[in-house]
């Protein structure tokens, strides 16, 4: 019960202050668990995490998840999964609460007429930087081309994409390794 | 009943989506904007840039804001939270009991060499549909779009300041 409670807290801790998602949230949930408390030791973290990221879902979700089971089994994960989750929609909602009519105000009008494309340069960028940290070729730039090109102007689902891709990768390696 | 549907937009969004919060955007703008026009463009932009500025998971801060914005109230946010949550919670007790020993599991990795780039293309979607009349209303807003890609891919800038940046900007120019 005590252990509960403490994931409860530490996950919730971790929700309320980290900017910037999961990948920001790995270094402080390895502090909390595996460094101060070692609860879980660091291979076996290294490996859950990988893991964690390759699962589809919320990063630090799945990593809240996996910390409550390995701990206290069903129960710890559904106390960790909420402390992660509480912060954040407790705080989205009271600014969506507040926020959502604000919107037509003029001066909040004119700040996100400044947000807006900054917003899209925010997404644009990752494309170049994992396109750099994937290593990949210009002889392999249709598929990220097409797949965008698809959901774009296509309006295919991206669901369609991630199973179509996923199959794909794994014929093309079985025949590559023959 | 909107929270339904609510909640099976997002349970497809949690078990489909690869890759974390930026994938994630192209993910709920193809089922929100596109297929149930529950937003606009401009005020999904709005929601993207609130939940990159709120601490906490970025899937979570903007599953908790389009489930209000989509419904009007809040149990379109409980719904479309919970949903989202829910596949991860199935997928990784899976995982944590069963498939540990499988870790280097050769059939994952081979999925991966085609899900890595695919997601990519992904990401790019949602800017790509981003770029539109409703973001970009004058040669200011290219302004602003040039100047924070080279912030942020340059300067490498975080994405906090850079939105507080733009907001300032916005609030000069306009």
């Amino acid at each position: 019960m005590k252990r509960l409670f403490f994931l409860f807290f530490i996950f919730f801790k971790i929700g309320l202050f980290t900017l910037g998602g999961g990948y920001a949230m790995l270094p402080l949930i390895e502090a909390e668990i595996v460094t101060k408390r070692g609860w879980i030791n660091k291979k076996e973290f290294l490996d859950l995490t990988a893991m964690a990221q390759a699962a589809p879902g919320i990063l630090a979700v799945n990593m809240a998840v996996f910390c409550g089971y390995k701990l206290c089994g069903f129960w710890g994960s559904v106390a960790s999964a909420l402390g992660a989750a509480l912060p954040s929609f407790g705080i989205i909602l009271a600014i969506a609460l507040f926020f959502h009519n604000f919107r037509q105000n003029p001066t909040a009008a004119r700040i996100f007429a400044g947000i807006r494309p900054a917003v899209v340069a925010l997404i644009a960028v990752p494309v170049f930087t994992l396109w750099r940290s994937a290593g990949l070729s210009w002889k392999s730039a249709w598929v990220p081309a097409l797949c965008a090109l698809a959901v774009w102007k296509g309006r295919f689902s991206p669901a369609y994409i991630v199973l179509l891709a996923g199959l794909g990768g794994w014929l093309f390696c079985r025949r590559e390794g023959q | 009943m909107i929270y339904w549907q609510i909640f099976k937009t997002f349970f497809k969004i949690g078990l489909f989506n690869f890759g974390g919060g930026y994938p994630m955007i192209s993910f709920i703008q193809n089922e929100v904007v596109f297929k149930h026009a529950w937003l606009s463009n401009a005020e999904f932009t709005d929601i993207v840039a609130v939940s990159q500025m709120t601490p906490g998971p970025v899937g979570i801060n903007m599953a908790t804001y389009t489930g209000y914005a989509a419904s009007g109230d809040v149990w379109g946010s409980v719904a479309a939270t919970a949903a989202v949550c829910l596949p991860s919670f199935v997928i990784m007790i899976l995982i944590t009991r069963y498939f540990l020993t499988h870790r280097q599991n050769a059939s994952l990795q081979a999925a991966f060499t085609g899900l890595r780039p695919a997601i990519i293309g992904l990401i790019a979607a949602a800017a790509l549909v981003l770029c539109d009349g409703e973001n970009f209303v004058d040669w200011k807003s290219a302004a602003i779009f040039a100047v924070s890609f080279f912030l942020l891919f340059r300067l490498k800038l975080g994405p906090v300041k850079l939105i507080l940046l733009a907001g300032a900007a916005g609030w000069l120019l306009y």
